[in-house]
């Protein structure tokens, strides 16, 4: 028998291996050999991963990372989900505040770098003036906790709506009955919140936290605009050590740490995925 | 268990800056009485403002106008958990994260019941809806029609519970298994002789569940009463055409002379009907169910003709509609009657199955 639909499909496998599976099997082929600015590649083996996986900058850089999405999704799931709360349910307010929630997302990662360094800059910025009013000398270029901070938050100011739109999309499919016979069965609003919306919102917050993940797993322009990364490696999250590698035409290292990289994105990504999807589903114990 | 009373009971959804002139009310000037421990049912089209008058007595809403009364006490400003009123709605309500079991015990848990006595009383309801295999059961794995159980079971374990609301509970239900949760649901009234009150726009649902129907239109009450009450005396011809199936045949007609004149024939009538009909001559509508009209296929003294023009097959019996010039009765007859379409028939009314209507009552 055969299904001739394959046939239709041609096309995106075509698009998909040409834009995702050629290059990875480029990376995997680069991160096998020992690469160096134009001279002729070597076999080594797992070498590079060896030394990747040796190597202190990059595991400083991963650990910094891994803090770095935890912290995002610890407080940008939550605060998103109280936003999200808090939205008028109709009326006029609905737009005017989806318009709002909306802005922050249209802004691209570049022009969101540039506004953080000009806000941050000792002298001119706002941000080190108001500090000052409290006496404390506020300086990205020095402190390595006010440039990790000051990431930190503008992720959170930048995607945090994008949680809070996504909850709210969420909230609006829930059936009042529901609501209703909570109150009939005398729920409390936390136990309400607890037995009704959360899971209702658990598709919606699977996407949420996934994507988040992923996302700031993968932040790059922000540091790089701000300070470069620093001071020190302050803010070298991952993609921006790997960046550095390939920059300086270590192909072979740049390689094997993308492939870690991608390796540790997709298990961390699964785990979520698997434990979002099971847990609090009424199983027996 | 507890008598449950509406007093005056009006409600609009418009916001209070709608002026008094412009409001629509939802319900208006209802006044029900439903008495300990009955089965009842609230009728009425889609829209009728039913599941309006259930929120209203859970407190659900508050009504703009009147007051919910249980065993006599003003409950109206009380929340719905303090009423001890439970509510069962159309679309089956289970907590997805939970369990059966605890579905079953959340109500009781919302009160601090002791752990221990909420295993026996779980046990004991899932006894009674017939859940007992499916308590460790993921929710999500059940159909409608056990969600419905579920959600019915949550309404009846607590002790306390005054009374239980229907919210047109078999609307998602599968057909197959309509019949089974909608005796279960009676056999429940039955054992714990809870106040009811099963919220429907199926007569059928409503006049096999209750022994006191309660009819809804537009808002307002029409008719309450046993189903044999509302299927042979209606109080107006809407509740006339509404209950039975098929409906009630109704036709325009006036008094005169001693017969009423319709359309296209008329019928003579005795002096004693006369007499009952008193001053009103014109503009009254006659009604006779479509169960109690005789068929003739002979010629008979007092019998109007008629064409049969369509006969509908049931099984059981077979409706005929016949025609006139400009009247169309049905009529309901078996299987033994020799008709098929196109013959020509003789139909009497008799006198005592009559119902005259004047000004949409029933005054015969
Ligand atoms: N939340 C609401 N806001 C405004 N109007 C409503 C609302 N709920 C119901 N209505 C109106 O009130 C009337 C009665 O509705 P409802 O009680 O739901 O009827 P039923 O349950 O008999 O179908 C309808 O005309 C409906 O449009
Ligand atoms: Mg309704």
């Amino acid at each position: 028998m055969k299904n001739r639909g394959w046939l239709f499909v041609i096309p995106a496998l075509a698009v998909l291996a040409i834009s995702a599976f050629i290059p990875l099997m480029t990376v995997i082929n680069y991160s096998l050999h020992y690469i160096f600015a134009g001279s002729t590649p070597t076999f080594v083996g797992f070498e590079n991963y060896v030394e990747v996986l040796r190597d202190s900058a990059f595991l400083r850089a991963l650990v910094r990372q891994l803090v770095f999405s935890m912290g995002i999704l610890a407080v940008e799931v939550p605060l998103g989900i109280c936003i999200a709360l808090c939205l008028p349910k109709r009326g006029p307010g609905v737009a005017v505040c989806l318009v709002l929630l909306g802005i922050p997302l249209l802004i691209p990662f570049n022009v969101v770098g540039i506004i953080a360094r000009v806000l941050t800059q000792s002298a001119v910025g706002v941000i080190p003036e108001f500090f000052a009013l409290f006496n404390y000398s506020f300086n990205v270029a020095k402190d390595p906790v006010d440039a990790f901070m000051t990431i930190f938050l503008l992720d959170v100011w930048h995607w945090t709506p994008l949680v809070a739109l996504l909850c709210y999309a969420g909230l609006q499919a829930i059936p009042d009955a529901y609501y209703q016979a909570a109150r009939i069965d005398g729920a409390s609003a936390w136990k309400t919140f607890r037995y009704v919306t959360l899971p209702k919102l658990r598709s919606v917050l699977i996407i949420g936290v996934l994507l988040r993940f992923m996302d700031s797993f993968k932040i790059y322009a922000e540091p790089l605009l701000l300070t470069g990364g620093g001071p020190g490696d302050a803010t070298t999250f991952l993609s921006l050590h790997v960046a550095r590698k390939a920059e300086s035409y270590n192909l072979g290292y740049a390689g094997a740490s993308s492939f870690i990289y991608l390796f540790i994105v997709i298990v961390f990504s699964y785990i979520f995925f698997q434990l979002m999807t099971h847990i609090g589903k009424g199983e027996t114990k | 268990m507890a008598r449950i009373e509406l007093e005056g009971i009006s409600h609009t959804y418009d916001p209070p800056s709608v002026p008094e002139t412009q409001r629509e009310y939802a319900v208006s000037n209802l006044d029900i009485s439903w008495p300990d421990g009955s089965a009842n049912a609230l009728l009425g089209p889609s829209g009728c403002g039913k599941t309006t008058i259930l929120n209203i007595i859970s407190g659900l809403l508050q009504p703009t106008v009147g007051r919910v009364l249980v065993d006599g006490k003003d409950v109206t400003p009380l929340a719905p958990r303090e009423r001890k009123i439970a509510q069962v709605f159309q679309f089956p309500v289970v907590y997805d994260s939970m369990n059966v079991f605890d579905n079953l015990a959340f109500p009781l848990r919302n009160q601090k019941v002791p752990e221990k006595a909420i295993g026996k009383k779980v046990r004991e309801t899932a006894e009674i809806l017939d859940l007992e295999d499916l308590l460790k059961a993921r929710i999500t794995r059940l159909n409608a029609a056990d969600k419905q159980k579920i959600s019915l079971g949550r309404s009846i374990i607590r002790e306390d519970t005054a009374a239980v609301l229907l919210d047109e509970p078999l609307t998602v239900i599968d057909p197959k298994f309509k019949g089974g949760l909608r005796r279960k649901l009676r056999e429940v009234q039955n054992r714990l002789k809870k106040t009811m009150v099963y919220v429907t726009h199926d007569q059928h649902e409503a006049l096999t569940f209750a022994d006191n129907v309660t009819i809804i239109k537009d808002g307002h009450l029409i008719q309450q009463g046993t189903p044999h009450e509302l299927h042979s005396q209606p109080a107006s011809p809407f509740i006339g055409y509404f209950i039975g199936s098929p409906g009630m045949n109704l036709l325009d007609c006036t008094l005169q002379d001693s017969a009423l004149q319709f359309s296209d024939f008329h019928l003579p009538v005795s002096q004693e009907m006369k007499n009952k009909l008193g001053s009103a001559g014109n503009g009254l509508k006659f009604g006779i169910r479509p169960e109690v009209v005789d068929i003739a296929t002979r010629e008979q003294a007092g019998a109007v003709a008629f064409t049969v023009s369509v006969i509908e097959y049931t099984g059981a019996y077979r409706v005929l509609t016949c025609d006139r010039e400009s009247s169309r009765i049905k009529a309901r007859v078996s299987e033994s009657i020799p008709v098929t379409e196109g013959d020509r028939i003789w139909v009497s009314f008799p006198e005592e199955k009559l119902n005259l209507f004047f000004n949409e009552k029933r005054i015969v």
